[in-house]
């Protein structure tokens, strides 16, 4: 709101500015276009040209080969399933954190943005390393879909928490004390009060999580092995078609990964923009 | 009252298993012989190469990308342009990205058979397999975060104070240098330090454009790959807590720059 007036100065300042910083802006867009065009631009276009340059058939023909096709499906199915229970379970932790006073909540809060700082191969390296062939719980997810969600749980939890754990601390109590009054229990309150209240902020995290998951490689490389069929995730296979030098065939791969992650920005700001104007 | 103690439980529960555990136990598993063994393995000269590069590639990567976070920050929060909204989006785009894509359109980008790529070796510059390629994978992976910590923080500033600035005749340079950035500098340190962390901790596009030869083009992470792949896990899980170290510090410092007021 106060950018808004600050915005909207009387015509001689208005003068001013553009002569103070006409020049430099347009010369700071000129840096931050070339920059990114390089950066970003350049390298997505050479990808989208070689996965579809030789023709539509021939990037078919790659996404549908038997393997691409069985490393997609793994991707969305170990995607799914980490993402559905860390909307879960980062749901109920962020309500332990914002309603439940415990000792040590504040070092749970910090510990939570540990896996966003957290190099992935160290992630991989650590969940083997409890859960793996010579682990101390004597449990082996080395090499299967189990393995592979583990570690997507991992690296997203702290989308699904942060996503809910602002709007819960937001939120009026007050419908929840009427609720009671009127003789509702917790869990009736928790279903029709708070769940609802929780939604969009519950659907952006799945969104934020499942973009990040879909593409995730250091977390899972370890983990997964390399086992075409069973426990390849799409990002895996990419990376064994660049080594075996079959740049179009990752290409075609890549594109449906980049293509999948934009419709999820897209639904994601769509739901954004939703939770936005109902706060609004 | 029941139902909030299992509750309790249940995240607990969960954040052992998930979080801590997998933490604990590399800590545990490095240091089980005593600091030694550990000392021993991050002071090999393959770990040094290996952490000397990381630090070289930070030493290069985060400026470039702070540089660009502010000036991309400035314009996006103070011009209204055609194709603005676009700008935006694509300094996002690399959060929804996955690193091997990214390596991939570099090496597609910078490779032998690549869109510059023969130009730059001719120019006798080779790129993929090379340092550069390491930087550059890394300044794209790491590129949208000065730009989202600053957008909301300038926009807040409002503009108040650099007009009176410019009245008073500093040049646009003097007015974000001695104006601007001091106003919005924990913002501008919180995406600093997220941008350095991300590229300490890059390993799916460094490895695809990265040759991974000890000694010369391995960075920390894939070190700390290259080192498990031989069954030397001690090697491993030092570099892993070395690497470890960082993000706590990282997360650490975060919060306290939170505390501060930023976000």
């Amino acid at each position: 709101m106060v950018t808004r007036a600050v915005d909207a100065p009387g015509p001689a300042m208005r003068r001013r500015r553009v002569r103070a910083n006409g020049a430099g802006t347009s010369l700071s867009l000129g840096v931050a276009v070339v920059y990114l065009s390089l950066i970003v631009l350049i390298p997505l276009a050479a990808l989208a040209w070689k996965a579809v340059g030789g023709g539509w058939s021939q990037f078919w023909t790659a996404v549908t080969s038997p393997e691409a096709v069985a490393a997609l499906r793994l991707t969305f199915e170990v995607t799914g399933a980490a993402v559905a229970i860390n909307a879960v379970m980062g749901t109920l932790i962020a309500w332990v954190l914002v309603r439940d006073a415990f000792p040590g909540r504040a070092v749970v809060d910090v510990l939570l943005d540990l896996p966003f700082a957290l190099p992935t191969i160290v992630a991989g390296l650590t969940l083997l390393s409890l859960y793996g062939v010579n682990g101390p719980l004597g449990v082996n997810i080395a090499y299967t879909k189990a393995g592979i969600v583990l570690a997507l749980m991992f690296v997203t939890l702290p989308f699904s928490v942060r996503a809910v754990q602002p709007v819960l601390a937001a939120l009026d109590r007050d419908m929840e004390d009427a609720a009671a009054t009127l003789g509702a229990g917790p869990f009736t309150i928790a279903r029709r009060v708070v769940l609802p209240n929780l939604a969009p902020a519950i659907l952006s995290g799945i969104g934020l999580a499942f973009s990040r998951a879909i593409g995730e490689f250091g977390a899972v490389v370890l983990i997964a092995g390399n086992l075409p069929f069973k426990t390849e995730t799409a990002s895996v296979y990419i990376f064994g078609q660049i080594e075996n030098d079959n740049a179009q065939g990752a290409a075609a791969a890549a594109l449906v990964l980049l293509v999948a992650s934009l419709v999820l920005l897209v639904i994601f700001g769509f739901l954004e923009s939703r939770v936005t104007r109902h706060e609004g | 009252m029941k139902a909030r103690f299992g509750l309790r439980a249940i995240a607990g529960v969960y954040l052992a298993l998930v979080l801590v555990g997998p933490l604990v136990i590399v800590f545990w598993s490095a240091f089980r012989h005593g600091v030694g063994p550990v000392w021993d393995a991050i002071s090999s000269p393959d770990a040094v190469a290996a952490l000397k590069l990381t630090l070289l590639t930070a030493a290069i990567a985060v400026p470039a990308n702070t540089i660009f976070g502010i000036l991309a920050a400035l314009v996006l929060a103070r011009r209204r342009f055609p194709g603005r909204r676009a700008v935006s989006a694509l300094i996002d785009l690399p959060l929804a990205l996955s690193p091997v894509v990214v390596g991939l359109a570099l090496v597609l980008v910078w490779g032998r058979a690549g869109w510059f790529g023969p130009w730059a070796i001719n120019h006798g510059v080779s790129v993929i397999f090379s340092t550069p390629g390491i930087v550059l994978a890394t300044m794209v992976v790491s590129l949208p975060f000065v730009t989202r910590e600053l957008v909301p923080v300038l926009r807040e500033l409002g503009i108040e104070q650099q007009e009176a600035a410019a009245t008073l005749g500093a040049n646009p340079l003097q007015i974000v240098w001695r104006i601007t950035l001091p106003a919005v500098r924990y913002g501008l340190i919180y995406g600093v330090v997220l941008t350095t962390a991300r590229v300490i901790g890059e390993f799916g596009a460094v490895a695809v454009v990265s040759g991974n030869i000890a000694g010369q083009s391995q960075t920390m992470t894939l070190y700390v790959e290259d080192r498990f792949q031989e069954f030397d896990l001690v090697g491993a899980y030092s570099a892993s807590v070395l690497l470890a170290c960082i993000s706590i510090a990282t997360v650490v410092v975060l919060r306290l720059l939170n505390r501060r007021g930023v976000q």
